[in-house]
């Protein structure tokens, strides 16, 4: 036990005199990091500041202005005027089952395409991957064809309150339904998916695969119970990352849903800010509250989050 | 049964005189162990998801490079009369006011990720990649507005660049003394605000993705050149730049990528009009709004497609290179 704590202590101990030398240095390159650090928040901040001020007082002082008041009225105001839970909901609807199904197609994909060799592997996962660095402006316009002329079941919905999930469409067609906004997701995002998982699926050898074959297991037994275990750290990364990009979605919601109701929050937030809230301090509360939970889940899964960037990226 | 390699061959043996044993035999070993049934299974977990791909992502490719030489308005089928040549690339390139205002924001848009804030993203890396008090906090900070929606980015600048409100006329006094810049408004300048705003959340993204890169550099190389009596600006330009090469092609095709692909921040501002005319936007203005000139849309979303292929070809080949 005690060589192997001593070893990276007797490295620390090497390295110790470097940073020593260059002292000046390192003050100047924390000076710069934190007034770099002070420039990078300042803009979220401000909109804290401005957001917890009443309107009434920044229209007579301005904003640049000391604070009289600071409170959550905008928040709260925001919050049930704009009725944002309905619209989180709207989000939830749309980006739990989209991460899902795109980590089992792309996981599918991978394993196919890592474990086993065939002739057209690699051109698969390259129109995976070319796929996903397309701008998805290349395709809407077929696309918004594709969706207005597709027939879809109509089953009914689920409804919970004023929210109503239709199984699988409320108007026959893909568009304006939450299941093609789940689909468009799920297409573009499996490329992406897809290369990252298969770059981590590279590193498993093929003889797990091979010796689970050998004792009569099928590929999809073996890709459910063999494989996606083993690729659980490369799956959570994704899952956060996805959960974010889908979060963040802005182009697909504004020109594949046309019902407002339906809109997840960041295309709701667009719409609510031009033609209901007109002041800026309003307007600043439902930022924050729109970003509140990709903040969260950075601040809670940041490991992951940077792990699967760099996944998609070191390795390719 | 334990071993695969020794069990592997009977599996083969037994399986020969069965249908496509010829196939089978040409191919690796490995082959062998799947049954049919693990053969279908096989083509359909990739068969569901390539069918989706193609039919959601390449045919509507396909279709736009087709498309565009149509004057169709997206009612009834395609017929022979529709077809019109390359009238609508002769429109775009000649007739079309926005056209070339949008190619050249695009390439300012790019211009200036590639050369400002890919460049600070990367000397953020390089900063923060040493042992170094508070490293955690500054890389978060950092990295924090690349996981917002870009819709509140949006906002959130909004309050800086607003006229008579935001921030920066207010606190350069400019509000006071009459003479108000309209950041957002201003057709000659508002590129740059929204660039700007941009590459906040640009500059932490490069910083992540060349963090990890610099993580994999071999610390021996630096020791080699510390030792030779390289300064730190020596060692980076001539020991760890060139090792990077792989990572630095990736950060270019992103950089690209992210130029050809934006259009949220500027729909957001103020929906790609007067001065914020992005090719992206002008394909969803031209096809999807009340105009509908589908044919017309389309020559400019390929036009974007040509474009794009340059960064997603370098891409491939080097993720080509990197599986082969």
């Amino acid at each position: 036990m005690s060589t192997v704590a001593a070893a990276p202590r007797a490295l620390r101990n090497r390295r110790t005199p470097r940073p020593r030398r260059i002292r000046p240095a390192r003050i100047a390159l924390h000076a710069f990091l934190i007034a770099t650090v002070a420039l990078w928040l300042f803009p979220l901040l401000w909109a804290i500041y401005a957001a917890l001020r009443p309107v009434s007082e920044t229209i007579i002082n301005g904003y640049l202005s000391w604070p009289k008041t600071l409170n959550f009225n905008n928040f709260t105001t925001f919050w049930t005027e704009a009725d944002l839970p309905y619209f989180y909901l709207n989000t939830l609807v749309i980006v739990v089952p989209a991460v899902i199904l795109t980590l089992l197609l792309a996981s599918m994909v991978a394993f196919c395409c890592t474990q086993f060799s065939w002739k057209f592997n690699l051109v698969v996962l390259m129109l995976f991957i070319a796929g996903n660095l397309l701008p998805p402006q290349v395709i809407i316009v077929p696309l918004y064809w594709v969706y207005l002329h597709t027939p879809i079941a109509s089953f009914g919905s689920i409804d919970i309150g004023r929210f109503s999930f239709a199984l699988f469409s409320d108007n026959g067609l893909l568009y304006d339904q939450y299941i093609g906004i789940i689909l468009i997701h799920v297409v573009f995002q499996t490329g992406f998916a897809t290369f990252v998982l298969s770059n981590y699926m590279k590193t498993i050898t093929k003889e797990i695969t091979e010796s689970a074959l050998v004792d009569g297991a099928n590929v999809l037994r073996i890709w459910w119970s063999v494989i996606l275990p083993l690729c659980r750290p490369a799956l959570a990364a994704m899952a956060t990352l996805l959960f974010t990009f889908i979060y963040n979605d802005f182009f697909w919601a504004l020109l594949l849903l046309k019902t407002g109701d339906k809109r997840p929050i960041t295309s709701a937030l667009s719409n609510l800010a031009g033609e209901f809230f007109v002041n800026n301090n309003l307007i600043a509360a439902g930022a924050l509250l729109a970003a509140i939970p990709p903040i969260i889940v950075f601040i809670a899964l940041q490991k992951h989050f940077v792990a699967g960037l760099t996944l998609g990226s070191t390795k390719g | 049964m334990a071993n695969p390699a020794t069990s592997a061959v009977p599996a083969r043996a037994s399986k020969a005189p069965e249908a496509g044993a010829v196939v089978a035999t040409r191919r690796r070993r490995r082959y062998s162990l799947l049954t049919r049934r693990d053969k279908v299974l096989i083509i359909l977990m990739v068969g569901i998801p390539l069918t989706l791909d193609i039919l959601l992502i390449w045919g509507p490719t396909l279709a736009s490079v087709l498309l565009s030489f149509t004057d169709w308005q997206g009612i009834g089928t395609v017929t022979a009369q529709n077809i019109v040549g390359l009238k609508n690339y002769k429109t775009l390139f000649t007739g079309y006011a926005f056209f070339w205002p949008a190619v050249e924001h695009n390439l300012i848009w790019l211009a200036f990720l590639a050369f400002i804030a890919t460049p600070l993203g990367m000397l953020l890396a390089v900063l923060l990649d040493r042992e170094l008090r508070g490293k955690r906090i500054y890389q978060s900070v950092f990295f924090l507005p690349v996981v917002l929606p870009l819709v509140v980015v949006g906002f959130i600048w909004e309050l800086q660049y607003a006229p008579s409100d935001g921030f920066i006329n207010n606190a350069f006094g400019l509000v006071k003394s009459g003479k108000i810049i309209d950041w957002l408004g201003n057709p000659s300048i508002n590129i740059y605000s929204a660039l700007i705003a941009t590459s906040w959340r640009h500059i932490g993204y490069i910083m992540v993705l060349y963090l990890a890169g610099l993580k994999s550099v071999d610390p021996s190389l630096r020791e080699a050149a510390k030792v030779d009596g390289a300064t730190e600006v020596q060692t980076f330009f001539n020991v760890v730049l060139p090792v990077m090469a792989p990572i630095n092609v990736i950060i270019v095709v992103v950089t690209a990528i992210e130029a050809l692909r934006a259009f949220d921040l500027a729909y957001i501002f103020n929906h790609g009009t007067n001065g914020l005319e992005l090719l992206s936007i002008l394909i969803t203005n031209n096809s999807i709004s009340e105009a509908s000139l589908i044919g017309f849309g389309s020559a400019i979303a390929v036009v974007l497609l040509v474009i794009s292929l340059v960064p997603i070809i370098v891409f491939l080949s080097r993720a080509m290179r990197a599986q082969a």
